[in-house]
């Protein structure tokens, strides 16, 4: 049964990918997207991955559409179709799907238990992280844990990315302005009843995967992505002007860089007590304890960072003048 | 069996192919960043995918005992943490995007050499 709805899933997936290919208009393509990333995130729940598909159905379904409209009001939603000769790319991308399809002949089928994948180190992770970390859930003690060197790349990644997009925004085009953007959906009662009376559950919903990310599904990633949902959702119903105002850039600029310095802060706290980088055994007599704190730690400085990138990217493109 | 044990992976191979031919076929910038989008989601796809284990749970082990198979928790570490840095590199782009719209007044490739060419 399981098994049937994951095909039924993956075939959906390829119609709406090509069905965003196809469509002339980004308006659509953008909407369609965001099924894409349910339905994606459908799936990765269907293959054990409850805390990836809580990243994706925030990231992908939410977060990123949100980003896409807010770009494509300054960009326009028409694509221009002409005749052009696809043949060529038609033919290299058939050949390299052959090449592909030929490829996983030799694939361990799914599930399989004794693919090599499963064979290295993931038995250790789920037989130590537990007695090391004192964690439930291995995803988190992995990332914040184990892998802790990863995440904090990723994380400086994220802000370079997120500096990146209020610099190249800071640049205002040089002439004529055009309108300011509107005032949000504040005459609208529907949007605006329904919105406000799911923010504060948003936001808790957030805060307490931020919190019980050691327990259950969660973590920093999802919490900083779904809170900044219920942020950037504020904004929408009362106007951007009204958004900015609690968070003006300054404060999103100290909420980016601040949850990465508290992430790479715990790591360098640890050299300094005696340990390696990253290392959170100094942090305590009791190893577990000092472990779980770290994780803790670090996982707040995820969810910081992540939260206001998000949210200063909508602002970014949400502030910004149409052009004339 | 066989069919279902690969469907994943076929998926993941043909998702790939249409991303990369909205990247490389389609002029409007904005496409060709939703190409990318699709492109980087077929290879979430695949890593998730070999993370399955048959008959396994979610690598959460509070129920320890209960269940004895656990999926692979490696793979998920490190989609979860590419999604997220996947949408803040689409915001950069985008941002590009509509600051090549500013200078040029258009996003599509073609007409963007093109007064590239006048200029």
């Amino acid at each position: 049964m399981i098994t049937a709805f994951g095909f039924v899933l993956l075939t959906l997936l390829l119609a709406t990918a090509v069905a965003v290919v196809l469509t002339t208009n980004l308006f659509v393509a953008v909407m369609l997207m965001s099924i894409f990333s349910v339905l994606m995130a459908a799936t990765f729940f269907i293959l054990d991955a409850a805390d990836v598909a809580l990243t994706e159905a925030a990231i992908g379904a939410g977060m990123s559409t949100i980003l896409y409209l807010g770009a494509l009001a300054l960009i326009g939603e028409r694509e221009v179709r002409r005749p052009s000769r696809p043949w060529l790319p038609l033919a290299v991308i058939t050949l390299t799907a052959c090449t592909l399809v030929y490829g996983t002949f030799d694939n361990p089928l799914l599930g399989d238990p004794s693919a090599p994948v499963q064979k290295h180190v993931a038995p250790w992770y789920l037989e130590e992280a537990p007695r090391l970390t004192g964690m439930a859930n291995v995803v988190t003690a992995v990332l914040a844990g184990f892998r802790a060197y990863d995440t904090l790349g990723e994380i400086l990644v994220i802000l370079t990315a997120g500096l990146g997009v209020l610099m190249i925004l800071a640049q205002r085009p040089a002439g004529e302005r055009g309108p300011r953007p509107a005032a949000g959906l504040r005459h609208h009662l529907v949007p605006r009843v329904v919105g406000r009376l799911l923010i504060p559950f948003i936001v808790l919903f957030g805060l307490y995967l931020q919190f019980h990310g050691d327990y259950g599904p969660g973590g920093g990633f999802q919490a900083g992505a779904i809170i900044a949902v219920g942020i950037v959702l504020h904004a929408l119903l009362e106007g951007e002007p009204a958004g900015r105002a609690i968070f003006p850039t300054r404060v999103l600029l100290g909420l980016m860089v601040g949850g990465a310095t508290l992430f790479s802060g715990v790591g360098i706290a640890g050299m300094l007590m005696g340990g390696n980088l990253l290392d959170y055994a100094p942090f305590g007599a009791d190893p577990v304890a000092a472990q779980q704190l770290g994780i803790h730690l670090v996982e707040a400085g995820v969810g910081i960072t992540v939260t206001g990138t998000m949210v200063a990217a909508f602002h970014a493109f949400a502030d910004r003048e149409h052009p004339a | 069996m066989k069919i279902l044990g690969l469907y994943n992976y076929w998926v993941f191979a043909l998702l790939l192919m249409i991303g990369l031919y909205a990247i490389v076929a389609r002029e409007n910038l904005v496409k060709k960043l939703l190409g990318l989008s699709i492109f980087q989601s077929a290879v979430f796809l695949l890593y998730i995918s070999m993370a399955k284990v048959e008959g396994g749970t979610a690598p959460i082990l509070r129920h320890a005992g209960d269940v004895e198979t656990f999926s692979n928790p490696l793979p998920h570490v490190l989609i979860l943490t590419a999604i997220v840095v996947g949408i803040s590199t689409t915001a950069l782009g985008l941002a590009i995007v509509v600051r090549i719209r500013e200078e040029f007044g258009s996003v599509e490739e073609d007409e963007i050499q093109a007064r590239i060419r006048e200029q």
